[in-house]
């Protein structure tokens, strides 16, 4: 089997960076690279020479003997600078190694899972441990698939399933005595499925009931305009605006589609220091959600100290664009300027997040949707045309069906697990 | 002591295509039966065929099996089921005249090579370590073999019930095969109980046929066998006649003194099968019930009332059949009986229907829980070609969903077992539209010719046909035309600017091959007979392109061998109750596993996965 090895921390420069090679050649190759390996589960500096003897940084070295590791086979990290050089040059390095290759998205957790360390239903549950690292989009998918979208799945299964069994009576046992019409009872349960699915379908388009969008927090002192920010942003009055200082108390939500993807805004009430009560407590949430957020748009005076810390990509603009002389860098949500331009940003920001084939799983379920309806769109019409053509039309029902179980996973399971793995970060 | 590449237990429908698949192979056979007047015989109803039971015969025929053959030259009324719906759905089906049916099928016996029939009762099994090699008949003689097929159908332990009177046998007439039914258990092999039914057989002569409706057979007769021309033996028709209120009282007034009903029989009935006790109690809103007054034969005046199966005192049947129309002064000449039996749990069974835990013993018919001749035959030739294959040494042949039917039932069988005498349906198969009746030959005589089972003239038919088809198909899908010339032979379609080929044509419903000759005078040469099988094959088209798919998702899925040893308690994560099921199945690949009852998504993911950690060990 090859020995894999990735980055296993963020892309772009960082204090630490740590890559991990995971497989049978894995002590091997680290004993080759930074001698000696230290003794397992205890780290200690080693020099990382290149294969001319160069020393290419100097890094904290931990090794862990399978079975006991995150993938269950011997597994070592490399803490390194996290510098963008240094680490191309180890990755290049350990490419030249024979059996050690770049590691696949999310060959690390399937490892993990295939050598038992994690069961099915931690891997589904991965959503919540991939939560903090990757974006929206994919939860969702993993939510879907063992939860709420399940359920209703195999309840539109069940009525076709009704629905096709009553055709083939009329196939199966035409020799006998069954000359009841059964195209009525197949109509009401595929319309009935039908219109189900085609709701789902559109609801997969609508932002409003993505429940689990980026959340976008607009932050800053009391009274900067984030009210009105968020109102121009989702074109109508969500949040209630006032010229007096701390009028938004608890979090305003605002679910909306930008380019396509889901996004909630959120609007939080202004961050200062002794503010009664009530408003101190919509502080405090404010500050959680806002360090939570995917993103955070700042609304800020230039050198203004705020309770909550800028991360990489936030979005920091000046206020009340419309009462400043020189209004650079800084935006209305009275007037409009630079509305756009922050929706741009952010759009930009987010799509840049959800390209890690995030949308694939999405676009899976919208597919086999899509599959099934058509399907049954068919079948409604073939049986019509009376039971002489209910060969076809239970052709159709089944292929409708089997688009349903394809999306929950009882067909290509092979398929599934592919997509399930490569929604995950490289590294992971 | 005697010695066989391959023994067969049992002459009935599934022993008798089991024998003659093995001696087709070239392995030399002993087809051991209680008598020989026991071989194809007709236990049950006189028929043949039907909805997915046409399709078997049509299978079984094309791997050059007997059973077509025989029912063609025994049939003396054919139809063809479903004829006005499509062709994936038709279902070849004859009533067969029982004398002919059982003495053409002994002849064919007697007269294949490699095949010898041995009069006895088999009483115990030669084992050798662990693996059964051989029979020991109740005379005390020995015969060795490598391989041992045992069909002895409703035999183990079988119990007929004729109302509250009970007493040992298999069939009416035969002995109950009690100390082979001892050695089996010797095995430990799963058993499990069903039962079975038939209605009393009337004297034809005591019906007043001028009263009942009656349906012919087709003008046309739609044949089992690729082989056969025309029927042999003289055509007759059926009658219909009803029940009624009358006999539903009679029926429920004496439901206490049926076998079914009051308590004497545990084993579990076919619910497509009903009793005429069960009709009447469960379907209580109905009034009447159809039954068919099917002759048994030509020269026979048995008649078999298809429809009213029953396990009451033989009195209160003759009461009840003489309360329908045409019926008035009928006789009984034999009163209908259930039979309660033993069967095998067919999961206990691989995919060639070995048992996998006695190497050398192969199960096949009503044994392994199905019912019907056909389903019994189908089984046969599996069983007889893979004994035959292992005496010789060479690979087994497995069957799959995607190809026949003969793979749906076996997998059914295998993966799931049977919660009721488990019988074919067209709905058993997900690819339907692919397996039809009619392209049996075109889906499995390759694989006959391949394994060496085809006769010549099985061969010489077959590529005849296939190079007219293929004749055929090259005028067809050569050239494409213009809507405007299709409709100038008679054809609607949409002025959309598009060319169609004829074959894309013939995939509308309403264009028949003669609108085509329009077009395309060269298709004039065309037999008739190829003309249809063309159509057929153009019909669903579309969909068998859109099926294929489906079908290399399935072959991927069965690409995934489960070992048999495979340790599923070695998996973490996986339910208890999973664990049992899927130890108790012992699926042979992935597709299987996934037809488990209560198999859910995530448990086939961490499935796959540790299916290919082991095979990466192994390639490691």
């Amino acid at each position: 089997m090859d020995t894999i090895f990735a980055q296993a921390t963020a892309q772009g420069r960082a204090g630490v960076c740590v890559i991990r090679i995971s497989g049978p050649q894995a002590f091997l190759i680290a004993n080759t690279i930074a001698s000696p390996l230290p003794a397992v589960r205890l780290a200690a500096v080693r020099a990382v020479r290149d294969a001319e003897g160069q020393i290419l940084d100097r890094a904290l070295v931990l090794s862990f003997e399978g079975p006991n590791s995150f993938t269950g086979e011997d597994t070592v990290e490399l803490h390194l600078h996290g510098s963008i050089a240094v680490v191309r040059a180890v990755l290049r390095l350990l490419s030249g190694f024979d059996n050690a290759r770049l590691a696949e998205p999310g060959e690390f957790t399937r490892r993990a899972m295939e050598n038992g360390k994690l069961d099915l239903t931690q891997v589904e549950g991965l959503g919540d441990l991939i939560e903090a690292e990757t974006e929206a989009q994919r939860k969702q998918a993993l939510r879907v698939l063992s939860g709420h979208l399940g359920h209703k799945v195999d309840s539109w299964r069940e009525k076709l399933v009704r629905a096709a069994a009553l055709l083939e009576v009329t196939i199966d046992f035409a020799d006998e005595d069954v000359p009841v019409d059964v195209s009525p009872e197949v109509n009401t349960l595929l319309t009935a499925v039908n219109s189900d699915i085609l709701e789902e379908i559109a609801g997969t388009h609508s932002a409003e009931r993505i429940r689990t969008g980026f959340e976008v927090a607009i932050i800053g002192r009391p009274n900067a305009g984030k009210s009105t920010l968020l109102n121009s942003l989702a074109g109508r009055d969500a949040a209630i605006t006032s010229a007096v200082a701390g009028t938004t108390r608890d979090i305003i939500e605002v679910r909306m589609d930008l380019g396509g993807l889901p996004v909630t805004l959120l609007d939080t009430a202004g961050l200062r220091e002794g503010a009664d009560e009530v408003e101190a407590i919509g502080i405090d949430r404010a500050k959680i959600r806002a360090e939570q957020a995917d993103l955070r748009v700042f609304l800020v005076d230039k050198y203004e100290e705020l309770p909550v810390s800028v991360m990489p990509d936030d979005i920091i603009l000046r206020p009340k664009a419309d009462l400043l002389e020189n209004p650079e860098g800084a935006i209305s949500g009275v007037t409009g300027q630079g509305v756009k331009q922050l929706i741009n940003r952010i759009q930009e920001v987010l799509s840049i997040r959800s390209l890690n084939a995030g949308l694939a799983t999405h676009e899976r379920h919208r597919v086999a949707l899509q599959r099934s309806a058509e399907g049954l769109a068919t079948a409604m019409l073939v049986l019509d045309h009376g039971p002489d053509q209910y060969d076809i039309a239970s052709e159709e029902l089944r292929h409708s069906i089997r688009a349903l179980e394809a999306l929950v996973g009882r067909i290509d399971v092979e398929n599934l697990l592919d997509v399930i793995f490569s929604s995950f970060c490289l590294g992971k | 002591m005697k010695h066989f590449d391959v023994i067969v237990i049992g002459g009935g429908h599934a022993g008798a295509e089991a024998a003659h698949a093995s001696a087709r192979l070239g392995a030399s056979t002993a087809l051991i039966t209680m008598s020989r007047d026991g071989i194809g015989v007709m236990s049950c109803n006189p028929a043949i065929g039907g909805l997915g039971k046409g399709h078997l015969v049509r299978e079984i025929d094309a791997m050059d099996g007997v059973m077509g053959r025989v029912a063609d030259k025994a049939g003396i009324q054919f139809r063809l089921l479903n004829r006005r719906k499509g062709p994936a759905v038709q279902g070849p089906r004859a009533q067969a005249d029982r004398a002919i049916y059982r003495r053409e099928m002994l002849s064919e016996t007697e007269q294949r090579a490699n095949l010898e029939i041995i009069e006895g009762e088999v009483t115990d099994f030669i084992v050798k370590k662990g693996s059964v090699a051989g029979a020991i008949l109740s005379d005390g003689m020995e015969i060795s073999a490598a391989a041992v097929v045992l069909t002895t159908g409703t035999f183990l332990r079988g119990v007929i019930h004729i109302g509250d009177r009970a007493r040992s046998g298999g069939r009416m007439g035969d002995r109950a095969s009690v100390d082979l039914a001892n050695r089996i258990d010797s095995f430990d092999l799963p058993l499990g109980r069903l039962k079975t039914g038939t209605p009393p057989r009337l004297d034809g002569r005591t019906i007043d046929w001028e009263k009942l409706e009656s349906q012919p057979g087709d003008a046309e007769p739609v044949l089992f066998s690729f082989l056969s021309e025309a029927t042999s033996a003289s055509q007759i028709s059926c009658g219909i006649t009803h029940t009624n209120e009358k006999t539903h009282d009679i029926i429920r007034n004496n439901l206490t003194r049926s076998a079914m009903y009051g308590g004497h029989i545990d084993g579990v009935g076919p619910r497509y099968c009903p009793s005429i006790e069960d009709k009447v109690v469960r379907f209580a809103d109905k009034t009447s019930h159809q039954v068919f007054l099917e002759p048994e034969g030509a020269d026979d005046h048995t008649i078999y009332p298809n429809g009213i199966s029953t396990s009451l005192p033989e009195e209160v049947q003759l009461e009840y059949v003489r309360s329908m129309v045409g019926l008035e002064r009928v006789e009984i000449i034999q009163p209908g009986y259930a039979i309660e039996y033993d069967y095998v749990d067919p999961r206990a069974l691989d995919l060639t229907l070995s048992v996998r835990s006695v190497p050398g013993l192969f199960l096949a018919g009503q044994i392994n829980g199905t019912t019907g001749y056909e389903e019994a035959a189908a089984q046969g030739l599996v069983a007889g070609l893979n004994a035959g294959l292992l005496a010789q040494g060479k690979e087994s042949i497995t069957f799959s969903r995607s190809e026949s039917y003969i793979g749906v039932m076996i997998d059914d069988l295998t993966t799931r077992g049977v919660t009721e005498p488990y019988r074919m349906f067209t709905s058993r198969a997900e690819f339907r539209l692919s397996l039809r009746a009619d392209n049996a030959d075109q889906r499995l005589t390759p694989i006959a010719i391949a394994l060496g089972v085809a006769g010549t003239k099985r061969i010489e038919r077959f590529q005849a046909k296939m190079s007219k088809i293929d004749d055929a198909m090259a005028i067809l899908t050569k050239d494409a035309y213009a809507s405007k010339a299709i409709e100038a032979a008679g054809i609607k379609v949409s002025q959309d600017g598009s060319k169609r080929t004829g074959f894309e044509l013939l995939a509308f419903p309403d264009v028949t091959f003669e609108h085509l000759i329009n077009i395309n005078p060269e298709l004039e040469i065309i037999e008739p007979e190829i003309r249809r099988q063309v159509e057929r094959d153009a019909l669903y088209a579309h969909y068998i392109v859109r099926q294929k798919r489906d079908i290399d998702l399935l072959r991927k899925d069965e690409a995934h061998i489960i070992p048999t040893e495979f340790d599923y308690n070695s998996i973490d994560g996986l339910s208890n109750e999973l664990k049992s099921k899927l130890s108790i199945s012992r699926p042979g690949n992935l597709s299987q596993a996934a037809r488990i009852d209560g198999m859910t998504p995530s448990a086939l993911t961490l499935l796959l996965s540790h299916l290919k950690r082991d095979s990466r060990k192994k390639s490691a």
